[in-house]
């Protein structure tokens, strides 16, 4: 189970992120993130930490439950269906620069989905894209704004972003699914 | 924003589902399906706070409503949330539908099937219907209300607003007060609320509690001060004035005397007890209207949650996969 990225490489990650933030932002007066649960959410507000750290300026944080906007819900007509949580954006989206926080960027759905939601909610000026990891094999025409780390891995293969909130500690691991389970 | 709780950011494997075709009744629900439903049911209120209150989750989805006793709230109610949903709805009253022509209820919704429904919401006056329906049906059954029987979304509703304000079931003193023997209100939320641990008294005129009620776990009383006394929540019955030709008791006037619910009564209660009613009310026959419109009174929250409920059952029923795309 390799360990690709560890909690100080994913600190400075953030830190770096951040900061390119700020540089293409221009600052940080009409930007608010969006995490996308569940692990986009803490991912969010350590970004949020950072951006007042460096600006000195408060960021709103907000955090976006996709699962009523999935595509593949339906596949099953009847069946499990995963815990919908409660989207909290509390504030207002219009005319500001959204910035959209996942932990993996892989088909493209999930973003897909999170977009739909998002202009459900207004009409930013414009929204980008954070990951920390982006895996490739996209399915749809979607590409992150800002990268973690560009880790190039094949189908069988899954990829873990763990994060000390939600796992209790913080590393990317990338590991190889079963034979059976990845048909 | 709120932090995030603990125990719902990782979701675990063993996650609770609710696997099955229809929802008949509260009795077959286990504990850990009904905090599913209140637990999603929290989410679906949200998507009622935004300014487009919509979500695709059940698009191309096609829900009946098929009732065949008259009914506004709960109609709306579910029509509003399966609207919500994106599904696509259609209306189907007694009185407009060939029933009245002599069809029976199993021809009736056969035709229907054959137009490839994926939910049907029925209501009827006979108790088993709906338990009827999910055995000859392909789309899943959510009853809405069967005779005497259950009423499964109210009881939901009622737990989901209990649960709320009160922010647990378990321990909670809950007094329910009223005609007994034709509430299906009461029978589903009896059962729910001996399932999540609450402790359930029932108070009615002796006419109107069914014999062997206590086998439902539920505490009976006649005396309405016993029922209500140090009680969190205080749920009113409505007296079905058409069924009230049998001679259950003497006047309305009287039965306001003995069991409707004052200002007095509710002083018995804990000082921060919630006064509930299914609805429709009756004014001076059940309740006052000083406690109807009272501080305490969240009669209209339960409406509001009706449909986050509602929007829960229909998509944990209608909705969901097996697997779980990465991102």
């Amino acid at each position: 189970m390799p360990v690709v990225m560890d909690a100080d490489r994913m600190s400075r990650t953030l830190t770096r992120i951040a900061h390119e933030i700020v540089e293409r932002n221009r600052g940080v007066e009409p930007v608010a993130l969006v995490g996308v649960r569940t692990r986009g959410v803490p991912l969010a507000r350590r970004l949020a930490d950072r951006l007042q750290e460096i600006t000195g300026q408060e960021v709103p944080t907000g955090a976006l439950d996709i699962t009523l906007y999935r595509d593949d819900l339906m596949h099953n007509p009847v069946g499990p269906q995963p815990l919908v949580r409660s989207t909290e954006i509390p504030f207002s989206i219009d005319n500001r620069t959204i910035i959209l926080v996942d932990d993996v960027l892989y088909t493209g759905r999930t973003v897909r989905a999170a977009l739909d939601e998002l202009i459900d909610f207004g009409r930013p000026r414009s929204i980008q894209l954070v990951v920390i990891v982006d895996r490739g094999h996209r399915e749809l025409p979607i590409k992150a704004d800002y990268v973690g780390k560009n880790l190039p891995t094949s189908r069988s293969e899954s990829v873990s972003v763990r994060l000390q909130e939600i796992d209790g500690r913080d590393e990317v691991v990338i590991e190889k699914i079963p034979e059976e389970q990845a048909l | 924003m709120n932090p995030e709780t603990p125990d719902i950011a990782a979701q675990p494997a063993g996650a609770p589902r609710l696997r099955r075709k229809d929802l008949v009744g509260i009795a077959e629900l286990s504990s850990e399906e009904i905090t599913l439903i209140l637990d999603t049911a929290v989410a679906m209120k949200e998507v009622s706070s935004r300014a487009i209150k919509k979500v695709p989750a059940l698009r191309g989805k096609t829900v009946v409503n098929l009732f065949f006793e008259p009914s506004t709230r709960t109609r709306t109610s579910f029509e509003i949330a399966e609207k919500r949903l994106s599904a696509d709805t259609l209306n189907i009253a007694a009185s407009t539908s060939s029933v009245v022509k002599g069809e029976t209820l199993a021809d009736t919704v056969a035709n229907i099937e054959a137009m490839a429904p994926d939910l049907l919401v029925v209501r009827h006056s006979s108790s088993g219907t709906c338990h009827f329906l999910s055995r000859i049906c392909r789309a899943g059954v959510i009853n809405a209300g069967d005779g005497m029987h259950e009423h499964p979304t109210q009881a939901l509703l009622d737990a989901f607003t209990m649960r709320e304000r009160k922010g647990r079931l378990a321990g909670l003193k809950v007094a329910i007060v009223g005609d007994l023997l034709h509430s299906r209100v009461v029978r589903s939320n009896v059962q729910l609320l001996t399932k999540m641990g609450a402790e359930v008294w029932v108070c009615g005129p002796p006419t109107l509690v069914p014999a062997g009620f206590d086998r439902t776990g539920a505490r009976v009383t006649y005396s309405v001060e016993e029922a209500v006394r140090d009680a969190d929540v205080v749920m009113m019955l409505r007296i079905q004035l058409e069924r009230m030709l049998g001679g259950f008791f003497p006047s309305l006037r009287e039965y306001f005397e003995v069991f409707g619910m004052t200002v007095e009564r509710v002083a018995l209660a804990r000082p921060d007890v919630l006064i509930m009613h299914p609805g429709p009310m009756n004014r001076g026959v059940e309740i006052a209207s000083d406690v109807a419109d009272g501080p305490y009174s969240v009669i209209l929250d339960q409406v509001s949650n009706g449909v986050a409920v509602r929007m829960a059952v229909l998509y944990l029923l209608a909705g969901g996969a097996e697997h779980e795309t990465a991102a």
